[in-house]
């Protein structure tokens, strides 16, 4: 442990010479184990920038094209890592900039410290260059933020931000720096972890009563179903959760937040929940006679109507979050706390299950699913082809161990039906905001924060284009990230609504697309487009040994619909298998 | 629910009860905000709010009114007790509580001298002088909001100036303060956490994490 003795000395010899706030960042950063910080510079940050300069050798900084790339950079970094991203940008615009980020991180609970430069203190308030109130701004989309205007609060306010972003429910924390700390030389008295907040609680206490209730009702249940989120993943309780699972035998599903938590393959695993999930997990979630949440917050689009959703079941919610419990479906027994410490504990308690019969159900399920949906998607009768087929192929090659990023849209609805996972932490996607433009910037904050991993970003034509500025990115710092665009010349899911529920009125989702291979190209990333099912293989097996970057566009059929589909307004149960159907 | 006389806000969700949110802080800026979005987000309208000291020395306490059902006032709470800087919350109806507002009122001096009827009129009110002037006096009233609108519809003859009412203070009959509660979070061992949901065994009495 070299670098921590160099560690050590620095900090013996920073106590007795004095260091201005901005060294005073960087040290924090460096105790907090952070070695890649995405940002970009401007005038209210220029001093941390400026002391960036010495701290080269130890702190990674990658320069993206847009401070909303830098944010979901670090979301990358954070959601495959399970470690904290960080963020640097600067005042006002720079600090705007990073909000949808922020918000996504927040729904999605991502942990990501992002420290943003202000104006001096004497200027807060005057309208000052570059001066946005960014405090107020991100107040509801940050679980934390501070403003610092004097630099002997920097130490223990970044050990507050590294805490709260990290513990509990994770989630983003954004520190603003005015300039004059920055610069102000202080007595640095070496940096201390927090590790308590009098008045922050980040893990309820587990009561047993509820635990021992919880297991009392599954060992009586006949039909007992398991939902679970990303909670599973966030509590690194991967493998208390497969042991529960699997003592009691419960067919479990996952949303699209806890998928690849376990394998996709996993016998117990049943599939993906909500609006474009599986037929069985959907309509059985209103047979169960038990429903156990674990690490999941009924997002609506995973409930579909409130009103039809497992009214008949008992609900054991395990959640970390006690807000969460009752917050949309009532619930019978709340098991308040780390799922990392409560699975285990109710996992004792359960008896050894199989149920077989119950299992079965999904399984047939899943067969009339694979007859009317699944078939033709995979493989289709036409020429056209489909994003399902390409996942498909993509999965064969990748075997199920790359990290695959989306965006939003379809193309994202049916890489999370379909893509095959064999590791926890490899689906990357956003979740609770649904932000387009994610996918890209978001995986390459994946590679630096999974360098060994082959990370797959796939995106469709609208998507890529707002935030295709970060290949720029790509090309200067290299990071191997493969870039799949499947384009259907439309904004497909919006399309797919207009379709189904305005009448077939295509408005303003005819978008056009620049040349994505020659634009590649000027950033000097390779790439190229197929449109021939024949040839689709050879450029996936292209793209992935591709020792570099990649960009692969897909043309895709430009009227392709996502099905199974619980339209809005209705119940789980009513999912349709078709556009016949609604 | 009494003291539904309309004085303050057009937009008051009157079919729904009155209740009042007792949150313990830290005294941090912005708080405020953080507290007050968690209301405008839901398009809950806040009736009353005050800050002020608590008895304890260092903690802060908000006093909130809002008219919604109990399921949303606990939902609200849960969402405030959230908060990194919140330390407690609780909430009550009008039953369960103490409460007062604090009113205002400005009158003009002559009328007073010359009209013996509004003094006797003051008095019947609970009305103190705090200031007297020649040309006004201001009286104060501590009470509920019938007392404090009765004595403004009392003044309005005799060419009332000024009228400001406070928001509402409120004590909870029921707690035993926070100052116990306080020593178990400063105390305990990081990690180790008090007891957070006790309110299930409570009878839903008081609200508690």
């Amino acid at each position: 442990m070299q670098t921590l003795e160099i560690l050590e000395e620095k900090t013996a010899a920073a106590k007795t010479a004095p260091i201005n706030g901005s060294q005073a960042v960087l040290e924090a950063l460096l105790h907090e184990g952070v070695d890649t910080v995405f940002g970009y510079p401007g005038g209210a940050i220029m001093p941390i920038y400026d002391a960036l300069y010495d701290y080269n050798d130890k702190l990674k900084h990658i320069l993206v094209r847009h401070e909303q790339g830098a944010i979901h950079a670090a979301q990358g970094f954070a959601r495959v890592s399970g470690r904290t991203g960080v963020v640097f940008a600067t005042s006002g615009p720079g600090a705007t900039n990073l909000v949808t980020g922020l918000a996504d991180a927040m729904i999605d609970s991502t942990p990501v410290v992002c420290i943003t430069g202000q104006v001096f203190a004497h200027l807060l308030g005057t309208d000052a260059f570059q001066e946005t109130d960014v405090i107020n701004i991100t107040t509801p989309v940050t679980k934390w933020n501070y403003q610092v205007t004097d630099a002997t609060e920097i130490p223990h306010v970044l050990a507050k931000a590294f805490y709260i972003a990290g513990s509990g429910r994770p989630g983003p924390v954004l520190i603003d720096i005015t300039k004059n700390a920055q610069l102000q030389l202080f007595n640095y008295e070496g940096y201390q972890k927090c590790e308590h907040i009098r008045s922050y609680r980040p893990k309820p206490i587990v009561r047993k009563e509820f635990v021992e209730q919880a297991a009392a009702l599954i060992n009586a249940a006949e039909r007992p179903f398991v939902v679970f989120g990303q909670g599973v993943i966030l509590g690194k309780a991967e493998e208390e959760f497969k042991a529960f699972i699997e003592k009691a035998g419960i067919p479990s599903a996952w949303t699209i937040m806890g998928m690849s938590a376990i394998p996709t393959d996993h016998p117990l695993g049943v599939g993906m929940l909500g609006m474009h999930g599986n037929y069985g997990p959907n309509v059985l979630t209103n047979e169960c006679d038990v429903l156990i949440a674990v690490g999941m917050r009924f997002d609506d689009r995973v409930t579909g109507r409130l009103d039809k959703y497992a009214k008949q079941a008992k609900v054991i919610h395990l959640d970390i979050d006690p807000s969460e419990i009752d917050k949309n479906v009532k619930t019978t027994v709340p098991v308040w706390g780390d799922c990392k410490e409560t699975l285990p504990l109710l996992t004792a308690l359960v008896t050894r299950k199989i149920h077989t019969a119950w299992l079965n159900k999904f399984h047939e399920y899943r067969k009339k699913e694979e007859e009317k949906c699944i078939a033709a998607e995979l493989n289709p009768a036409g020429d056209e082809m489909t994003m399902g087929e390409v996942i498909q192929l993509l999965n064969e090659l990748t075997k199920g161990d790359a990290v695959i990023v989306t965006d939003v849209g379809q193309h994202q609805m049916v890489a999370c039906r379909y893509a095959k996972y064999n590791h926890s932490k490899s689906n990357i996607t956003s979740g609770g905001l649904g932000t387009m433009g994610f996918a890209l910037p978001t995986a390459i904050g994946a590679k630096y924060g999974a360098p060994d991993k082959t990370i797959v970003a796939i995106a469709g034509d609208g998507g890529i284009q707002m935030t295709i500025q970060e290949l720029g990115t790509i090309m200067q710092f290299q990071p191997d990230v493969k870039i799949l665009i499947l384009n259907n010349n439309f904004l497909g899911m919006v399309r797919q609504w207009q379709q189904l529920f305005h009448e077939k009125r295509y408005s303003f989702v005819d978008i056009q697309s620049p040349d994505f291979v020659q634009v590649a190209k000027g950033y000097h990333i390779e790439g190229q487009k197929v449109s021939e099912r024949s040839q689709l293989k050879a450029a996936l097996e292209t793209m992935l040994n591709h020792k570099g970057s990649y960009l692969l566009e897909v043309i895709v059929g430009k009227e392709n619909n996502v099905f199974p589909m619980v339209p809005q307004g209705r119940g789980v149960a009513e999912i349709v298998l078709s556009k016949d159907e609604i | 629910m009494p003291n539904k006389n309309n004085t303050t806000t057009g937009t008051t969700a009157s079919d729904k009860p009155e209740y009042t949110i007792t949150v313990y802080t830290e005294n941090q800026i912005g708080l405020l905000n953080r507290i007050a979005i968690i209301f405008s987000r839901r398009k809950i309208n806040v009736e009353s709010l005050n800050t002020s000291p608590s008895e304890i020395d260092s903690v802060h306490r908000f006093t909130i009114v809002i008219n919604e059902t109990e399921e949303v006032v606990r939902k609200v709470c849960r969402q405030i007790e959230k908060q990194v800087e919140v330390l407690k919350v609780y909430y009550n109806n009008n039953e369960e509580i103490i409460w007062q507002e604090l009113a205002l009122y400005k009158v003009p001096a002559d009328i007073i001298a010359a009209e013996v009827k509004v003094e006797r009129l003051l008095s019947q009110h609970g009305a103190k002088a705090v200031v007297i002037r020649k040309d006004y006096i201001v009286f104060e009233v501590a009470g509920q909001r019938e007392e404090t609108d009765n004595l403004i519809k009392v003044l309005e003859p005799f060419g009332l100036i000024e009228f400001v009412r406070s928001a509402r203070v409120a004590i909870i009959k029921n707690s035993e303060g926070f100052h116990k509660k306080l020593k178990e979070f400063e105390y305990r061992e990081p990690g180790e956490e008090t007891i957070e949901n006790e309110y299930l065994s409570h009878n839903e009495e008081v609200f508690s994490m």
